[in-house]
Parts: C-alpha cells; structure tokens; sequence
C-alpha cells in the first residue's frame, strides 16, 4: 500500500491494459459468421446465377446476360405489381384490424392481456399451409360465410369492385387478400401491442385537459406516438407478404398469380434457374427500395 | 373583483367511493375566484382525488362542481375550461416546447397561437428553448413548459398536482416564488395539492387540510397555525406539544386550566366550548428557557434530556415531571444555552397557547412524510 503514496517524480504511469477490447468482435463474431455464410455468399451465388447462361442438363457459364433482367421485367411486370398490390391491401387490413385489437390489449384488457396475447399468437402452433388451407374450407362455396356473403350481397359488392369474377368467395382475389391478412396479422398486432403498452396514459389525459375530443387525442397524440410501432408491423407484414407464393397458389386463380409463386414454379418445375434468380433479385431490390423509401418518410428517428 | 363572485369553483357535497373505500367524502368547498389555493393533506387523503375530479378525470359518485354558475358536474374534461399541471408533467414527447404549449390553443382554434404560446413561455422564461424537445429539457425547465401549456389557455381555474414534488430542494423553494409571481401576474384561480406543509404556507393564500376523504380545517396560513381546531392539524403544520388539561374555573379575562396540579392560562375565547378536558396545545419556538416562574406567563418546569444546536436555532427536549416530553425551539438570540441535564422552566404567554376537544388522538398526523420541513 504504501507504494502508492510514494511514486518516485518521473515515474511513467502506464495506463492498466485495456482487457475486453476484443470483447465486442468476438460478440459478433457468430452472427456475422451466420450472415455470410447464409445471407452473403447465397445474395452473391443468387446474382451470379441470374446472369448465366445455359441447362440443369447442359451446365450454366457465366455470360453477364444482364438481358434477362429486362426480359424478367417485361414479361411478369403485372405478377410483381399484382404482389405489391396485394401486400399492400393486406397490410392495410391488418393494420385497420390490428391496431383496435392492440390497443384494447395493451390499454383496456387489464388481466385479460396475457390470454389475448396468446390466443394472437396462437395460429402459430399450426402449420402455415394447414392454416391457409383451411380459409379454403372456410370460403368454400357451400359454406356459411359465402351463403352469408351472397344473403348480404357482399359478393356482388366484391364483383362490381373487382375483388371477385363471380359470385364465389374463393379462387378470387379477395381470397388470396384475406389469407394474406390472416396469415401476417400477429406481424402487425405484436409490435403495435408492444409500442402502444408502452403509452403513458397520463399523456392521454393531458391531452383530454387540453380541450382534445377522444378523436382529436388519438390523431395528435397516441398515432404520432404509435408511429414505430406502426412502422415495424407494416414492415413485418409487407415483406413476407409481398413474397408469398401460398396463398394465391391455395386460394387465387391464374389471375392472381403473384410473383413468388412464379420464382417457385421457374426455380422447382421449369427449372429455369436464371430467370428464377433474376426475379428474385427484382423482388428483392424492390422490396429494399420501397421499404427504404417508406422509413425515410415515416421520419422513424425523429421519434421516441 | 370583490362582489363579483361570478367564478368561484364551488364543490358541494362531493364524494368519490371505489369499491373498498371512499377516497373523499362529502366535500363543501368554495374557491373565491383569483385565490390561491392549497389542498395540504397526507398522500391518501383524497386531495388529489378531487383535483381530478375539478379536471374531469374522475367522475363523483355524488355532489356537484360550479365554476360560477354553471354546473360543470357531467361534462367532460375537455370541455372544461380548466387546464392541470401534472405532477408527472405529461409533456407531449412527440413535440417540441411551442407546440406543447400551443396544443390547447390550437384545439380549441385559436389564431395566432404561436405567437400566445411564445408569450407563454417568456413568462417562464424558457422562449429560447422553444424548439427543443421536452425530453432535452432539465425536470426544473420541464415544470415551466408544463405550467406555461396550462396558463397559455387562459382557463378558469388551473389545478397543479404536486407540481414541485419532483424537484429538489433549492428548485422547489425558487419555484414556489416563480409559481407566486405567476400567479399575481396573470390572476387565474390556482388550486395546489401539496403533501409539503411548508410549500402551501409559503405560497397559499387559503390552505384546506384535508385527511381521510374530508376537510379537517380551511383558513388562511396564520390561523391555520396559531389556531389548529383539530390535533391533526396542529401536529400536520409544524410541530406542537400537546398537554392533557382540565378546566377549572373561566373568568372574564383568561380561563384556569389544571396540568398535572400546575394551573395554567389561556384566553376563554380559545376554549373549545363546552368541553372540560381539553388538549392545550404550544407551539415549539413560544416556549422560553427561563430560570424561574414569571407574572402572567405560564411556567413548567422541567429537566433538558436533549439539545441540539443547529446554528440558527436549538431544539431542546424537557422532560416533565410525569415524564412527557416538551419540545422547545429557542433561537440563537446570544442567550446562554441550556445543558443536557439542566433544570429548566419552560415559560410561555398564555395567548400563544390554543385547546383542542380531548376526544381527539393526540398523535393525528405525526411524522406523516414528515419531509424536510419543520
């Protein structure tokens, strides 16, 4: 002890060794390994094949025929904007759906919460095929909703609007949109219940105090303040939705073929590797874009 | 302003039940309009309780809410003119400070709001920070934004809930001046809720103590003080030393009371009437250290068990001879202090006592968040 109170003048105090400095690295070390090794090498790989020319039988050769993209384009132009379209839809419809239901739960349910929350996730425990072969079972033509729906004139309703060619509810585009919706609904009620359990009710009230009806408080206080919440669930459901190749093939027809299911039938029944990975590598620049424009307005940072 | 009595917030007979228990239990308040006043109690007394329900928070199982003359009972918060500072102060984190502050300007379509707003905060004192967010604001700066967003609307009576509670001490005491000046400034009805006894003093020109649901006593400051008319309000304000007495005789000029077999004074008016055991009651810094009985002061002697000097002042403990425990506060005037140990008589005049009915507990409202103060 005594040696620190009698440091001779001139002595170099060495600062201790940084220990952890390697720490954060080695940290990533796995995940990184995990992208690249799945993420990176496949995107590159992907790429690669989209530009080759060539058969499964005969062998591809790299030939950078970046003509194929323009082909792709051309050709399934209506498949990616009929995806977009429908993700959209269905995005929409699981906010407009989703937000109430969150909100109930987060803010109103009080001991019900946990039951809630389980009984949203629970569709999980069943397979996504079995799930969406189901809504056939539902939508089928001899079954209650679709005797309902005619009772109700909602299928002409859905006819002169577009979403249906006859007076059936299935192999339409309003099938193909619900089973969207149903499937990527608990993407957008998750994050929207995790943001909005987070709102202070007191905020609420202080709103209430300053003259805010309970719409004018929801527009100017608890929207602005759900924004991020609103963006991860839109996000969450768009992407996957604007890549799905189930449910059209399940409940569409050939009139709501979207994209994905084109990749899958070129990748695994034509087996046309390159335009399978060129519209792929469309879909996916797409879905980039679209999102990164979408953050960008959103304005996301600018919020708590 | 004197006979126009048109925005007196009046409660009659206000009462909140929950299923286990009533938080406030009819309730008669009149608040004269442009007052400032305080709703001083412990936390679970209710105050809070019907602040919100001035505010249109809560909704009272009975009784009425009158701004002047109209009945504001069934309306909702929003259609109130009344504006709240949080205790939390509830600032909209999605905006920043002009457009926190204009938010019930605009709500209620108000033109030229940022201008009011900018003069809002001027008045705090915070208009270079206009275009900040709350949250790179300090707590202290936070309380102003939240005050200028309640006074900006102008309302007919503004309601703060403990709105210095989350400051520190130095913040608070300048606060409460700021709060004041503000309040002469722009001559809105203030309603405080404060559990610091100190607080409402200072600021309040009318303190209502409530506890358990009801209003214990409503006066101004000083008689509040000098003249507790219950035990937990003398015990709630400050500190007092209550002696179990018997009244012997009333005379014209000062009432007899027998402490343990010393007679004792007090003026008749003081005497709660028709009681013969009272409580009389002395405040701390009235009693004098003196060395023997003295004419027309009341005199107890007693042993120092305790003396502490805390430089303005030192807080002495006398024992009595039935082994109660005075406590006496004598100021650093230069007079000798007394030792621990010492015998002492304890003096004191007679129109600085004051008695209480002795049906009452002698401890209400001891040491309840006994804070700082005192």
């Amino acid at each position: 002890m005594a040696a620190i109170t009698s440091v001779k003048p001139g002595t170099v105090i060495r600062p201790p060794a940084r220990k952890g400095r390697w720490t954060p690295y080695l940290l990533l070390l796995p995940g990184m390994l995990w992208l690249v090794v799945f993420f990176v090498v496949p995107t590159i790989s992907l790429a690669s094949q989209s530009l080759q020319t060539g058969s499964v039988d005969e062998g591809y050769v790299l030939t950078w025929n970046f003509q194929i993209y323009v082909d792709a384009v051309r050709q399934y132009l209506p498949h990616f904007t009929r995806s977009i379209g429908y993700a959209a839809s269905a995005t929409l419809l699981s906010l407009v759906l989703g937000y109430p239901l969150a909100y109930f739960m987060a803010q109103k349910a009080g001991r019900w919460k946990n039951v809630l929350l389980v009984l949203v996730i629970a569709p999980f425990f069943t397979n996504f095929l079995i799930r969406t072969l189901a809504w056939q079972i539902i939508l089928t033509d001899t079954g209650w909703v679709t005797t309902f729906a005619r009772w109700s004139h909602l299928t002409s309703a859905l006819q002169w609007v577009g979403l249906t060619n006859n007076d059936q509810l299935m192999s339409s585009k309003f099938a193909v949109i619900c089973g969207l919706t149903y499937n990527f609904l608990p993407f957008m009620v998750l994050p929207l219940y995790a943001n909005l359990e987070r709102l202070d009710h007191r905020l609420v009230e202080a709103a209430g105090d300053l003259y805010a009806s309970a719409f004018e408080t929801f527009r100017r206080v608890v929207w602005p303040l759900s924004l991020p919440g609103v963006v991860a669930g839109t996000l969450l459901t768009f992407i996957p939705a604007a890549g799905d190749f189930i449910n059209s093939r399940l409940l569409g027809n050939t009139q709501t073929v979207m994209v994905g299911q084109v990749i899958d039938g070129q990748f695994l029944r034509v087996l046309d590797y390159p335009i399978a990975a060129a519209l792929s590598f469309i879909l996916m620049m797409t879905i980039v874009i679209l999102v990164g424009l979408y953050v960008r307005r959103a304005g996301t940072e600018e919020l708590v | 302003m004197v006979d126009d009595t048109s925005g007196d917030l009046r409660l009659t007979g206000i009462t909140k039940s929950y299923e286990s228990f009533t938080a406030v239990d009819e309730l008669d308040l009149t608040i004269p309009q442009g007052s400032f006043f305080a709703l001083l109690g412990p936390s679970g007394c209710g105050k809070t309780t019907t602040l919100r329900m001035v505010a249109g928070l809560e909704e009272p199982t009975s009784g009425a809410i009158h701004i002047g003359n109209t009945d504001i009972t069934n309306t909702k918060a929003y259609q109130r003119n009344v504006n709240t500072v949080f205790q939390s102060y509830a600032l909209f984190p999605h905006l920043n400070i002009v457009d926190n502050v204009a938010f019930g300007l605009r709500r209620r379509g108000v033109k030229d709001h940022q201008a009011k707003a900018m003069e809002a905060l001027e008045l705090v004192e915070l208009d270079g920070s206009a275009r900040k967010k709350p949250g790179q604001l300090s707590g202290g700066m936070q309380q102003r934004v939240a005050l200028a967003r309640a006074i900006v609307n102008r309302p007919d009576v503004l309601l703060l809930d403990e709105p210095l509670g989350a400051l520190d001490l130095k913040l608070r005491r300048q606060m409460q001046i700021e709060l004041k000046r503000i309040q002469s400034e722009v001559g809105l009805t203030f309603v405080h809720v404060t559990h610091d006894q100190e607080e409402a003093m200072t600021m309040a020109d009318t303190i209502a103590v409530m506890d358990g649901g009801r209003l214990q006593q409503v006066g101004d400051p000083a008689t509040l003080y000098e003249n507790p008319s219950s035990t937990f309000v003398a015990n709630f304000l400050g500190q007092s030393n209550l002696l179990s007495a018997t009244v012997i005789r009333v005379d014209n000029g000062s009432a007899v009371l027998d402490v343990r077999g010393v007679k004792l004074l007090i003026p008749p008016g003081l005497l709660p009437v028709g009681e013969k055991k009272v409580w009389l009651g002395v405040r701390p810094e009235k009693l004098r250290l003196v060395d023997g009985p003295l004419e027309g002061l009341n005199t107890l002697p007693g042993v120092v068990t305790d003396a502490s000097f805390t430089g303005v002042a030192t807080h002495y403990l006398v024992k009595m001879p039935w082994g109660q425990e005075l406590t006496a506060v004598q100021q650093n005037d230069g007079m000798p202090r007394a030792l621990t140990g010492a015998t002492v008589t304890l003096a004191w005049d007679p129109h600085h006592g004051f008695a209480l009915d002795a049906s009452q507990d002698a401890h209400a409202g001891e040491d309840i968040e006994d804070i700082e103060a005192s």
